[in-house]
Parts: C-alpha cells; sequence; structure tokens
C-alpha cells in the first residue's frame, strides 16, 4: 500500500472562523487505493476539513493538490468534476425526490444534455437518460436500496438514507470518496453491512476518505489515520499505532484534570 | 416516456387526448353562445396559465421565490407594443417580435438572477418585488426626455397579430364557420399554451430539471454533486422570464393597448398564488390553480351582484369586495388543509422493471 502514488496531497491547511482557528498547518497525504481515516474529538476540524477540502469554504493558507494538479479556489461543483465526492455528517438528501432520483442527480457532473437536449429530446439525450437511469439502479443495487428506488428519499429509513447518500456520491465517478461519519446512529448490524459496502467500494478502484467515530469501524477498516484535535494534526499513522500514542489517548480522555478543567 | 401518454393504458389515454382536443376545439363556440366576454376571459385565462407555468420554473423548480414576475411579462408586452405601433412608427410582423420579447425578457431574468444568486427565501421575495416595482417606475416615467414608454397613458393602437392578410383582429369566415377575432387569439393561444406545456414536462423530467429540484431540495448537496448552482439559477430566471415575454406580447396584440398599470404588483402576487394554489413544481396543478383564480372571480362578477339584487333588492355588498374576500378564505383554507397546494407535486415513479427487462 505504502508504494501507492498519492492521490490527495495535502500541505499546511489552515483555516479561520472568527476568533477560531478550525484548522492549522494540517498536512497529510492519501494514496490510491487507500481508506484513509479521519478521527479526532467533536470540534476538532474534521468537517471542517471537508468543507475546506470540497471547495465550500476557501482556505486560509496551504493548499490540496489532487491527482497532481492544485484544487485552490475551485468551487464546489468543480471539485466534483474533478472527481471528490462526498457525504454529508447530517444527512443532506434531496429529501422530495425519489431515491433513484437523487442519483441520477449525481450523475450530472458526467452527463451534458442541454435545455435544448430537454425540450428537443434528441436521441443523444434520449440514450443519455436511459443511461443516466440504468447506471443509477446499478448504483441502488450496489449499496443496496434499490428496493426503495421509486420512493421518496426522506421515507428511507436512516441507515438507507446513509447509503443512498454513498450512492449518490459514487454517481458522480468520484477517485476520492469523502465519508463524513457514515456509520452515525448505525447499529452493529448496518455498521457490519457499510463495513463491507466500503470495503467492495475500495476493491473496485475508489479511494476513501472516512471521518468516522466508530473507532472500531476506524481501526479495522482504514489503512492509516490522522488525528485531529484543536484543528491541529496530532497523530498520523497506522490505526494499531495511532490507538497507542499519547497525544490521541489524551485528546480523547481529557489526559489530566488540569486539561480537562481547560477545556471545560 | 412520453410525458402525455399514460403508459399503463395507452388506448385510454389517446382516447381521452382525442378527446379533450375536441372539447378544446368547440369550447370557444360554446362559450361565444354565452356571451363573446367569455372568449376573452378565456384568452385571459390562458395567458395567466402561461404566466404560471413561466413562474412555476422559478419558484417551483427552482425554488426561487419571485414576487416581481409580472415585470418580464411588462417587458415582453411593451417590447412588442413599441416594435408594432404607431408610437415609433413600426410595423414588424408578430413572429419577428415575439422572440424578441422572449430574448429581451431572458436578459432582464438573467440581469434580476445574476446579484441575487447567493439569496433566498425571504431575502430573495424583497429583492424581486423591488426589481418588478423599478420595472414598472421605469414605465410610468420614461416618457421623457425622450419618449419612449409614452409613460402612464400607456401605448395604444397596437397591431393585433397578422399572417399577410390574415388578421386576428378581425372576423373571419372559414368553411361556413364565423371565426371572431377572440376566437381566432384563443386557437393560437392553446397552440403555444400546448408547446409551453410540454417543454415545461419535458424540462421537468430531464438532466436540467432534475438539477433545478435539487438546488430547491438543498443548495449545498447540489453544489456538491457537482452541479453548477450560479448557472442552473440563472437559467431557472432565464428561462422563466422568457415565457412571461411571451405571453406579454400576446397580451400587448390581444389588447391593443397597454399601461404601466396593467404590471402592478398584485399581479405578480396572484400568479404566485396561481402556483401556491395549483401545486408548486406540479404542472397540471400550476395549470388548474390559474383556472381556478382567473375563472372564479369573473362567475363571481356576473353571479354576485344579481343574486344580491334578487335577494334584497340591491346590491349590499360589492362584487369585487366578496371577490377578495372569498379569495383570501379560500387561501387561508388551502395553507390550513392543503399547504402543498390542490395537486401536490408527486413523486415521479419510474418504471423500472420493464425498463430493466427491455434494456
Amino acid at each position: 500500500m505504502t508504494s501507492a502514488p498519492a492521490l490527495l496531497v495535502a500541505t499546511a491547511i489552515g483555516k479561520r472562523f472568527g476568533g477560531v482557528q478550525a484548522l492549522a498547518e494540517v498536512s497529510f497525504t492519501i494514496r490510491q487505493g487507500e481508506i484513509y481515516g479521519l478521527i479526532g474529538p467533536n470540534g476538532a476540524g474534521k468537517t471542517s476539513l471537508f468543507n475546506v477540502l470540497t471547495g465550500i469554504y476557501p482556505a486560509d493558507a496551504g493548499e490540496f493538490v489532487f491527482d497532481g494538479r492544485p484544487l485552490g479556489g475551485l468551487k464546489p461543483h468543480e471539485v466534483a468534476a474533478r472527481g471528490i465526492a462526498r457525504t454529508f455528517q447530517n444527512i443532506r438528501l434531496f429529501a422530495n425526490l425519489s431515491a433513484l432520483e437523487n442519483v441520477m442527480i449525481g450523475r450530472h457532473v458526467r452527463t451534458r444534455a442541454t435545455v435544448f437536449g430537454a425540450i428537443f429530446r434528441n436521441a443523444r439525450t434520449r440514450d443519455e437518460e436511459r443511461a443516466i437511469e440504468k447506471r443509477a439502479y446499478a448504483l441502488l443495487e450496489y449499496v443496496g436500496v434499490h428496493r426503495r428506488a421509486n420512493d421518496l428519499a426522506k421515507h428511507l429509513a436512516y441507515g438507507d438514507q446513509r447509503k443512498l447518500e454513498i450512492a449518490r456520491a459514487l454517481a458522480t465517478d468520484p477517485r476520492l470518496l469523502a465519508l463524513d461519519e457514515p456509520a452515525a446512529g448505525m447499529n452493529a448490524t448496518e455498521t457490519a453491512a457499510l463495513r463491507s459496502l466500503l470495503e467492495s467500494i475500495r476493491r473496485d478502484g475508489t479511494t476513501i476518505l472516512l471521518i468516522e467515530h466508530d473507532m472500531k469501524l476506524v481501526m479495522s477498516l482504514c489503512d492509516r489515520v490522522l488525528v485531529l484535535d484543536y484543528g491541529k494534526k496530532i497523530a498520523e499513522g497506522v490505526a494499531a499505532d495511532v490507538q497507542k500514542d499519547e497525544k490521541v489517548i489524551a485528546a480523547y480522555l481529557g489526559g489530566d484534570i488540569t486539561l480537562n478543567l481547560k477545556r471545560a | 416516456m412520453h410525458p402525455l401518454i399514460d403508459s399503463r393504458h395507452p388506448a385510454v389515454a389517446k382516447i381521452g387526448i382525442v378527446l379533450v382536443a375536441i372539447a378544446l376545439a368547440v369550447l370557444p363556440f360554446a362559450l361565444a353562445g354565452i356571451g363573446t366576454a367569455w372568449v376573452r376571459i378565456t384568452n385571459l385565462a390562458i395567458l395567466y396559465i402561461l404566466l404560471s407555468l413561466g413562474l412555476n420554473i422559478v419558484v417551483g423548480f427552482a425554488g426561487l421565490l419571485d414576487l416581481g414576475y409580472i415585470a418580464f411579462y411588462a417587458v415582453g408586452a411593451y417590447v412588442y407594443a413599441l416594435l408594432a405601433s404607431p408610437h415609433f412608427n413600426l410595423h414588424l410582423p408578430f413572429w419577428a417580435i415575439l422572440p424578441i420579447g422572449a430574448l429581451i425578457a431572458c436578459m432582464f431574468g438573467v440581469l434580476l438572477g445574476a446579484p441575487t444568486l447567493k439569496l433566498r427565501g425571504d431575502y430573495l421575495a424583497i429583492v424581486t418585488l423591488g426589481f418588478g416595482e423599478i420595472i414598472r417606475i421605469f414605465l410610468n416615467n420614461l416618457s421623457q426626455p425622450v419618449n419612449i414608454t409614452n409613460g402612464a397613458q400607456g401605448l395604444a393602437l397596437i397591431d393585433p397579430f397578422r399572417f399577410g392578410t390574415f388578421s386576428f383582429a378581425q372576423n373571419a369566415s372559414i368553411g361556413g364557420l364565423s371565426f371572431s377575432g377572440p376566437v381566432k387569439y384563443y386557437y393560437l393561444l392553446v397552440i403555444v399554451l400546448l408547446v409551453v406545456i410540454v417543454i415545461n414536462l419535458r424540462l421537468q423530467d430531464s438532466r436540467v430539471g432534475r438539477a433545478w429540484e435539487a438546488i430547491r431540495e438543498d443548495e449545498v448537496a447540489a453544489r456538491s454533486m457537482g452541479i453548477n448552482t450560479r448557472n442552473m439559477k440563472l437559467l431557472a430566471f432565464a428561462m422563466g422570464a422568457s415565457f412571461g415575454g411571451i405571453a406579454g406580447g400576446m397580451f400587448s396584440a390581444i389588447q391593443g393597448f397597454i399601461s404601466p398599470e396593467s404590471f402592478v404588483l398584485v399581479e405578480s402576487v396572484n400568479i404566485l398564488a396561481m402556483v401556491v394554489l395549483g401545486g408548486m413544481g406540479n404542472i397540471w396543478g400550476v395549470i388548474l390553480g390559474a383556472l381556478l383564480l382567473s375563472f372564479v372571480p369573473e362567475v363571481l362578477r356576473y353571479t354576485v351582484g344579481p343574486a344580491q339584487q334578487a335577494l334584497f333588492g340591491r346590491t349590499l355588498i360589492d362584487p369585487e369586495v366578496i371577490r377578495m374576500l372569498l379569495f383570501g378564505i379560500t387561501l387561508v383554507a388551502m395553507m390550513l388543509f392543503r399547504p402543498a397546494g390542490i395537486l401536490p407535486s408527486a413523486l415521479r415513479k419510474r418504471e423500472l422493471e420493464t425498463r430493466r427487462a427491455t434494456t
């Protein structure tokens, strides 16, 4: 795995919201084919890192180089076009559209029909529509929610909504799939199913960046893990080593009493 | 696949389409039997349907609240009036002006859309409301130093639609049937309406329509899924505006006279009410809403007065007041009992099993 070429290189990423330094000097490298974990206590800056990576917020400092080209200044839809797709911590599906249409929207960035194609329904547009629908249905099958294809996204069970969000992200043909707490709120069975889904996504050639609080899942799934605390990188490495790192234990358990008080 | 035909019962659907076509063809003669005024009212109702469908693209599909939509109608109407009236002594043919009107309205749509890209909900409503008023005030005051719009007096003697010697304003006898001006316009309006309905149905069920709906549902998620929300929103404003522009041009020709008074804020609100009452995002619902809000007030106008005369011997309450009262009560009741409209935007089910078997 260590020999695989780099897919995403982050160099000294910084982001400040008013008086809060959400991210400071965060550097890391994700290699192709990896499942790369991003962990840290609540408020450590994990989701901020996602938002900066996907262009929702501009970075104040540093840069991301994705697949050899910098991402600086790109808008979210341009980042998606470059091959980074994401899910959201608080599920953000298109609630009043069917599960299938949610995934079909994910195909937007890889398809071309314009207003004129839509109005005149020429052969190319019709072919494209058929291909979009077919691919979307195949992705629903892939994540296992195809039986609910025609149901409104908001009527899906919680676990299915998480899976649907992954299917929608996969529909953009990403090279890097960034998942923000996909196992949150899942029971043990659902988490196990999610683990095998993520493994097959990786097997099929998509690199995964994973924010997750379920440590069992992170430790068993991730090749390498980055630990953030107060916006700073405090550890990076193989899961087993990171688990033993004193700074990491301190960050999670509060270290000693004085540190705890300072935090409160 | 075809949006107008229910593929489960193709024969039933075809018979239905034939029946609707016959009804639409016979309707003006039936209405003319009651009174020519009703043909005019129907024409106006169709114009309102066109406007509602245009506004539905912005409000229903893309979820952008627009309270100044009438401005595009005004732009279309004035473009037609200026290019086909004695005011500048220009008399271009209507088939040349309508696309120009649509294009200019489209440009105004982008003009409104561009600065409001980051606004949503209440804030967008306020800006669009202001935009509508600005256009109206401009029309009211662009009579000096150079007289462009003729100010509050409006523009008169606007040309009717004309194909060579065939004018839409005169009576004509074709095959023994007498076609009055309004009846001829009716058929033209129905054709335009059908085209606009098909365009809307196709837009909704397309890559572009889905992108609009994604923006309506969750803009951040839409952007992250690779949708260029800026372009898509501008496109929604532009498309909606061009429909308004076409409707405006036809209004101008049918009325023969326009003034800024036809394009007041209440009209924008009225069209929005049609969209909301019928069911935002549902094309058939929007059409129903526009029909109801166009016809019911007219029916009341002809019934409330005489009914009071018969009951009390005199008119106690002005029909206009009762109209507004009923309108208000209806809207409140709708918001309480059917907040998503009479025909709410429905889930589009796709026939996956059959499709998968064939592909």
